[in-house]
């Protein structure tokens, strides 16, 4: 069997890769795209720990669904704001969305 | 340590998601992105598969690349205008977040390796009729059926949200 440490270690690299997602990327769609990257390294966590720890209640799957349920509350509200932000200023640069920045 | 076809699939996986991630972070053209996000979000449905969750990498298909990776090439096209291929996609503090990245990476991974690196094997054999138990689980009440109830509210108002948002 594959140890549970190898899928935490992927689920961690996934989630980092997501964050430098989230930090670096310029354009707010990619950002969201980021987000959804950590997202389902957040899934595939709580599957694992389920899988290897407590097979028998299936609570880690439960909470996976309702991680799925969030993300895509988070993807249409999210993209609904850009596309929004997009028709107001013509622009999905988030750094260029300053209109509450001090 | 024995090479079985359950590490194969694991590697390949692997590459899927990790490659597929690391396509969506750097790629210049956001359609290019998009489509790298499907290929790792089918290697996250690969790894359901592999723990025995069958009907959670069937969502996953459904639900991820069904809809969200959809929705999210829609966005795409609909801002295309600047969504074009020879603009600057990074901040200038790329460097800043790789390196809070990698210390993140290095972080979880001593943590992770300490904590867990015992867990060779499963601690037992995932139910015969998980799904039923998983759907009883979400609508029983000593169980999920709270946060099943808000999960429904959450939707239902993110899609009034979202309409009303992106109106004209």
């Amino acid at each position: 069997m594959i140890p549970l440490n190898w899928y935490l270690l992927v689920s961690a690299a996934l989630f980092c890769t997501g964050l430098f997602g989230v930090l670096a990327r310029r354009n707010a769609i990619a950002v969201l795209m980021s987000i959804e990257l950590m997202l389902n390294a957040v899934n595939i966590n709580l599957v694992a720990f389920w899988r290897y720890l407590t097979p028998g209640s299936l609570s880690g799957q439960a909470f996976a669904v309702f991680v799925f349920a969030v993300a895509a509350a988070e993807a249409a509200v999210g993209l609904a704001l850009i596309l929004s932000i997009y028709r107001n200023r013509q622009t999905v640069i988030a750094e260029d969305v300053d209109l509450m920045k001090w | 340590m024995e090479v079985t076809p359950l590490h194969i699939a694991f590697a390949a996986f692997s590459v899927l998601t990790l490659g597929g991630g690391f396509g969506v972070v750097t790629s210049r053209n956001l359609i290019h992105a998009a489509l790298f996000l499907i290929v790792a979000l089918f290697g996250v449905a690969g790894y359901l598969v592999l723990l025995e969750a069958p009907f959670l990498a069937a969502v996953q298909v459904l639900v991820y690349i069904g809809a969200i990776a959809v929705v999210v090439i829609f966005a795409v096209m609909l801002t295309r205008s600047v969504a074009g291929t020879n603009q600057v996609t990074h901040t200038n503090q790329w460097l800043l977040a790789v390196i809070t990245a990698i210390a993140l990476l290095v972080m979880l991974g001593f943590v992770l390796l300490n904590q867990f690196g015992t867990v060779d094997a499963p601690l037992g054999a995932v139910p015969e009729d998980s799904v039923e138990l998983l759907g009883r689980q979400l609508v029983s009440p000593n169980a999920f059926v709270l946060p099943f109830e808000v999960a429904s509210v959450l939707l239902l108002a993110a899609l009034i949200g979202a309409v009303v948002v992106a109106r004209e």
